[in-house]
Order: C-alpha cells, then sequence, then structure tokens
C-alpha cells in the first residue's frame, strides 16, 4: 500500500474515533447543556496547542459481552497542551463512550498523563464526567482509581493539580478530586457524591435531587469540596487560566513574575476600616488596597466566609492572603475556618509562594457545637500549617488580636518573618469586655453601680492594653505602621525575604491533626 | 448556653455592589460585634442531653424485625429488634431492665441515623 494511502486510512482511523460515542451519544451531551469532553479540551488550553495521545487504545474487557463492544479511546482523552504558553497536561473523561465509565485502560490513559506531569513537572488538568466504575470490568475498574489517587498522593505538592467537575463524580471518583489542590464545579452540571440519590432513597426512603445532595453550589457553600464556581463551563475555564497565572508551574519554581500595577485608586486603605473594632467592614476591600492592580482572586469564596484566602501580586509577585472577615461572624476561627486556611497555607509553602496574613479577629467561636465538632482538632491546623510554613510570612495586625486568635494568625511565636501592627490594633489577652469582668469582678460586683463601674474598667483595660504598643515593647510586633505605609513595607518585607532559608529537625514528615 | 452568639437583629450598610446588608449583633466573651451570620451558623444543631430511655437507630437502616410491643417488661440485654445497615444486621439489646413505653418503628421501616425506634419508661 503507498504511504499516501496510508495516510488517508490514518485519517479515517482518526475521525472515526473522534466521534467519541457517536452522533446520538453527543446530541445528548449538548442537550444536557454540557460540551462534549474533545471542545472542552481545545476550549480550555491555548489555541492549536493541544496533542492527544492513546487516541486508539481499546479496552481488554471479555467478561458480560464486553468483547463485541468497541469504546472509542475506552473513554477517555489524554493528551498536553499550553496554558497561558506554559505547557501543561490534560485527561477529559468522555461522557458519551459508556458514561465515562472507568476501566482499566481508561485508568491506565489517566495514569500516563499523570506521570507525564509530575516527570516533566507541569500542572496537571482533569476534567471529569464519568457514571463511575464500569460494573463489567470488576476489581480491574477498582484497581484503576486506586493507581489514580496514588498518583494524585505522589504528585501532591510537586505540580499543581486541578480538577473540574463537569458531569457526574459519584462513588470512589470523588477521591481524586479531593486529593487535589483545587476543584472547580459549574452551576447545574456539576454533582459530586458518595452514594446517589438513588441508593439513599432505597437505603432510607429520603429522597433527595442530585443537585440539592451534591450539586455545585452545595460544595461552594456547604461541604468546602470545591475552590472555584462558574455559573458557565466558559466562566470555569477562564477561572483556571486566571487561576494558572498567579501559581509556579512545580515546586522548584516561583510563581511567574508580572508587570507591576499599583492597586486602583478607589480603595483607599484609610477610609476601609471603622475605628470602632465591633463594626463590620469587608477585608478583601483592604487586600484590594494592597495588591497590585486590585487583582484578588479568591479561593473558596463561599465556603467559611468568616475566612477570605486567595492569590495577589505585592510587586509583581504572587502572594497567598490569609485574612479574618470581620463582615461575617464577625471573622471568628471556627471548624471550616481553620480547615480552609490551613491548607491553603500548605498549599503556598509547598509552592513557593510567600503568606501575607492580616488578623482582625475576637478569636475562636464559643459553642456546644463547634467544641462537639472538633474545633479543637481542626484549630489545631492553622498552628500547624503556620509553624510548618518556611515561605516568607509576613503578618500585618489591622484591628482585633485576641487570645489564641492572636496565637494562630500568623503570629510571631509561630515564626512569622515580619509582624506589623496598624495603629488601630488590639493585640490582648482577650478582648476588653470579657477581660475587665475577670480580673476587675471584685470592684464591679461590689461597686455601688455596678454597670458605671463595668463601663470604667472596659476603657481602663481598653487604654492600658487594647493597643498595639504593649506587643510591640516585648518585640512581639515589629513596627506599629500606618495604613498607607503597608504596601510598601510588604514590598519591602518580601523582597528582603526573597532569599531566606531554614530548616527544621530532620523528620520523614510530621502528624499534622487530620 | 453562655457565649454562644446572643443574636438581636439591627440593619446598616451596604455591600462593594450596593446591596443592602442585615448586619446582626453577635456577642463573643460580652463583646458586642456587628456582623453577618452566615446560614450554616443559624442552621447549626441545637444540642440535646443524652436520654438514657430512648433507643435510636445508630445508623441509617431498615428495621426487619421487632422482638417486643408496649408495655412489655424486658430484661438487660434482651434482644429489642434488628436494624439493617450496610448489608450487616445488628440487634439492639435492651439496656437496662425495664419497660417499653411505646415502640414507634414496625418491620420494614426504613430509619435515617437518630430516629427513636423504642422508648423504655
Amino acid at each position: 500500500m503507498p504511504l499516501k494511502k496510508k495516510i488517508q486510512e490514518l485519517k479515517k482511523r482518526r475521525e472515526e474515533v473522534q466521534m467519541g460515542g457517536g452522533e446520538k451519544a453527543i446530541e445528548k451531551q449538548l442537550s444536557m447543556g454540557k460540551l462534549t469532553a474533545r471542545e472542552r479540551v481545545i476550549a480550555l488550553v491555548d489555541e492549536q496547542s493541544f496533542h492527544e495521545y492513546d487516541l486508539f487504545v481499546e479496552h481488554e474487557a471479555r467478561d458480560f459481552d464486553m468483547a463485541n463492544k468497541v469504546l472509542h479511546g475506552d473513554g477517555v482523552i489524554i493528551g498536553t497542551g499550553t496554558i497561558n504558553e506554559e505547557p501543561i497536561a490534560v485527561f477529559a473523561q468522555d461522557f458519551t463512550v459508556a458514561g465515562g465509565s472507568l476501566g482499566m485502560m481508561h485508568a491506565r490513559k489517566i495514569t500516563k498523563i499523570m506521570d507525564h506531569a509530575l516527570k516533566m513537572r507541569m500542572p496537571l488538568i482533569g476534567i471529569n464526567d464519568s457514571g463511575g466504575a464500569r460494573i463489567q470490568e470488576g476489581v480491574n475498574s477498582l484497581a484503576g482509581y486506586g493507581e489514580i489517587f496514588f498518583r494524585n498522593t505522589l504528585a501532591s505538592g510537586v505540580i499543581p493539580q486541578i480538577s473540574v467537575i463537569l458531569g457526574p463524580c459519584a462513588g470512589g471518583a470523588v477521591y481524586s478530586p479531593a486529593l487535589t489542590d483545587f476543584v472547580f464545579v459549574v452551576e447545574n452540571i456539576s454533582k459530586m457524591f458518595i452514594t446517589g440519590p438513588e441508593v439513599i432513597k432505597t437505603v432510607l426512603g429520603e429522597e433527595i435531587s442530585m443537585e440539592d445532595l451534591g450539586g455545585a453550589r452545595v460544595h461552594s457553600e456547604i461541604t468546602g469540596n470545591a475552590h472555584f464556581y462558574a455559573k458557565s463551563e466558559k466562566e470555569c475555564f477562564e477561572q483556571i487560566q486566571k487561576l494558572l497565572s498567579f501559581i509556579p508551574w512545580s515546586n522548584d519554581k516561583k510563581a511567574p513574575k508580572k508587570e507591576v500595577k499599583p492597586p486602583k485608586a478607589k480603595f483607599k486603605i484609610n477610609n476601609i476600616v471603622p475605628g470602632d473594632s465591633r463594626q463590620p467592614y469587608d477585608i478583601r476591600d483592604v487586600v484590594k488596597a494592597i495588591v497590585d492592580d486590585s487583582d484578588f482572586l479568591e479561593v473558596q469564596e463561599l465556603w467559611a466566609t468568616n475566612m477570605v484566602i486567595g492569590f495577589g501580586r505585592i510587586n509583581g509577585e504572587t502572594c497567598g492572603f490569609v485574612c479574618n472577615q470581620p463582615l461575617v461572624l464577625a471573622g471568628v476561627l471556627d471548624v471550616d475556618s481553620s480547615d480552609k486556611a490551613a491548607r491553603f497555607i500548605r498549599y503556598c509553602d509547598a509552592f513557593n509562594i510567600p503568606i501575607v496574613t492580616l488578623v482582625d479577629l475576637p478569636g475562636y467561636l464559643p459553642g456546644i457545637d463547634q467544641e462537639h465538632a472538633g474545633v479543637i482538632r481542626h484549630g489545631a491546623k492553622i498552628l500547624y500549617a503556620y509553624s510548618e510554613a518556611t515561605v516568607p510570612k509576613v503578618t500585618i495586625i489591622i484591628r482585633k488580636a485576641y487570645g489564641g486568635g492572636y496565637i494562630a494568625m500568623g503570629s510571631r511565636h509561630l515564626r512569622s518573618d515580619f509582624v506589623f501592627a496598624w495603629p488601630s490594633a488590639e493585640i490582648a489577652v482577650m478582648g476588653p469586655e470579657g477581660a475587665a469582668n475577670i480580673i476587675f469582678r471584685k470592684e464591679i460586683m461590689s461597686a455601688e453601680n455596678p454597670d458605671e463601674m463595668r463601663k470604667l474598667k472596659v476603657e481602663e483595660y481598653k487604654e492600658k492594653f487594647a493597643n498595639p504598643y504593649v506587643a510591640a515593647s516585648k518585640g512581639y510586633v515589629d513596627s506599629v505602621i500606618e495604613p498607607d505605609e503597608t504596601r510598601k513595607l510588604l514590598i519591602h518585607a518580601i523582597d528582603v525575604a526573597k532569599n531566606k532559608q531554614i530548616s527544621g529537625p530532620k523528620k520523614k514528615h510530621g502528624v499534622p491533626p487530620f | 448556653m453562655k457565649n454562644t452568639g446572643d443574636i438581636s437583629k439591627g440593619t446598616k450598610d451596604k455591600d462593594t455592589s450596593g446591596n443592602k446588608l442585615q448586619f446582626e449583633t453577635f456577642v463573643i466573651l460580652s463583646a458586642k460585634y456587628q456582623t453577618l451570620l452566615t446560614t450554616k451558623y443559624k442552621n447549626r444543631k441545637k444540642w440535646e442531653p443524652v436520654n438514657e430511655k430512648h433507643v435510636l437507630s445508630f445508623i441509617p437502616g431498615t428495621i426487619l424485625k421487632v422482638f417486643v410491643s408496649d408495655k412489655e417488661k424486658v430484661k438487660k440485654e434482651q434482644p429489642l429488634l434488628v436494624l439493617e445497615a450496610m448489608k450487616m444486621e445488628n440487634t439492639m439489646f435492651a439496656p437496662f431492665d425495664g419497660t417499653i413505653k411505646k415502640v414507634y418503628v414496625s418491620t420494614g421501616d426504613k430509619v435515617p441515623k437518630g430516629t427513636l425506634m423504642i422508648e423504655f419508661e
């Protein structure tokens, strides 16, 4: 056969396989408001940059008549391309082929591209759209999941791993996304759960829709499993591209430096924070008044909103921001917000991203539900994460820093490199109201007018202790600064700390409270 | 339940996109803060002390058998019912000698976790 003919044959074969599950299945996919797997990959990566591998892989199942079934590409697309002109590895499950079910060869394709990503030190993006294990392939299918989870763990902290949930992701399949760094979900399209509505109905007789059980909103607001929420697949891909502009390609690199732009003029740092520390404000306005171009990419925007985390640039360099949010629950630390901050701190530490902490919190949230939910061990995560982190750490105490909250939020004692405080800072063992009630209990109780006396004593305590100068006099705060000076000092601090080198005692790994 | 957040309504201010924000008073260690409350916080489960006279389902499942009925006297460790869950048949036993006040479930019932199945007098 002449080469020309052979080339034609190749083209024919390619075309056939690229049709995935065939026209009908594609039509069905589109009617659900979803793109096909191939369309998704092409929309995600730079134009013309995608190259596919393992197009001609076929399954090897023989039981249950599987031998006669052709499953193009075995229900998954793998390949490499570029995003922001840097290489990335990607896999996308193809729901049109046997419901994107995971069989042995399907898993082998995914693990192949995972191995590539790890070896070549580039981000791995996994697009999940699968009905789950391919039951006909039995234990081989389970083995496939296991091999994927193992590689997720191996690659964790080495290369960025991103999971995009664009369809069902149920049962064991959910654990690959759960092991990765960032999970993206899309309204009405993403569904994640361990046991679906049908099983719940059979076992419990309880009826719940897929959306209410494990839809995009549920995972963005209630469970905290998702990090980014989008209204459409297009918006989701833009979010991924944006995230990738902020983070380094692997743990031996720094995030790409960007052109420096000053914060936008509309965020006036002197006008954001109310003087009365019991009045709320949006801490994100302070972040936007500090970071380049006021460009702040918030992570887990809808979950545990009393803590704000995300990426912003200081003088062109990506920093991870960890901030209490006085706007919500007065910015307290609780089970969820500790968890949220701790994981983010570990991400930043793993990927050489300096951590900037903005402090304004009344402490840990009191309550039976919190105690019983394990606020002790969850709260401990944040202490662990800060103490363990060796990247440059700069802490700015904006207003309240009381009690355990003061220690936890990147204090000097957990080895922050620089601790600055605004003149509005109140660094104390507890809030003036609570402290006065304890310290001056006798005077208050025995006074003719206890309420008057209490007010007097609260004022007295406030004046003496609710300020930054006591902590500054011990060297726990390096400088008391004007809000206006924050950005300038941050730029300087991060620049000074850029060659920071510290090492702790030799160990295999710690035993964090998770 | 001291210090769990004594809440009284108040209104003030707008967010950056101009939506009105409903601040509430939130008390922590005697200090009253103006802030927003999350749905999760508002919906948090109220704690209730354990009632030893209540036999609750410890796992969601199906009632396979019920061995006792209302007003029946039972001895400690006498089987009360079988609750099938996750492919296991779990026999639940009387925690002490006593009289059954009421049996709330019957064979075939599907019960969520924490359902009151049997009450002692």
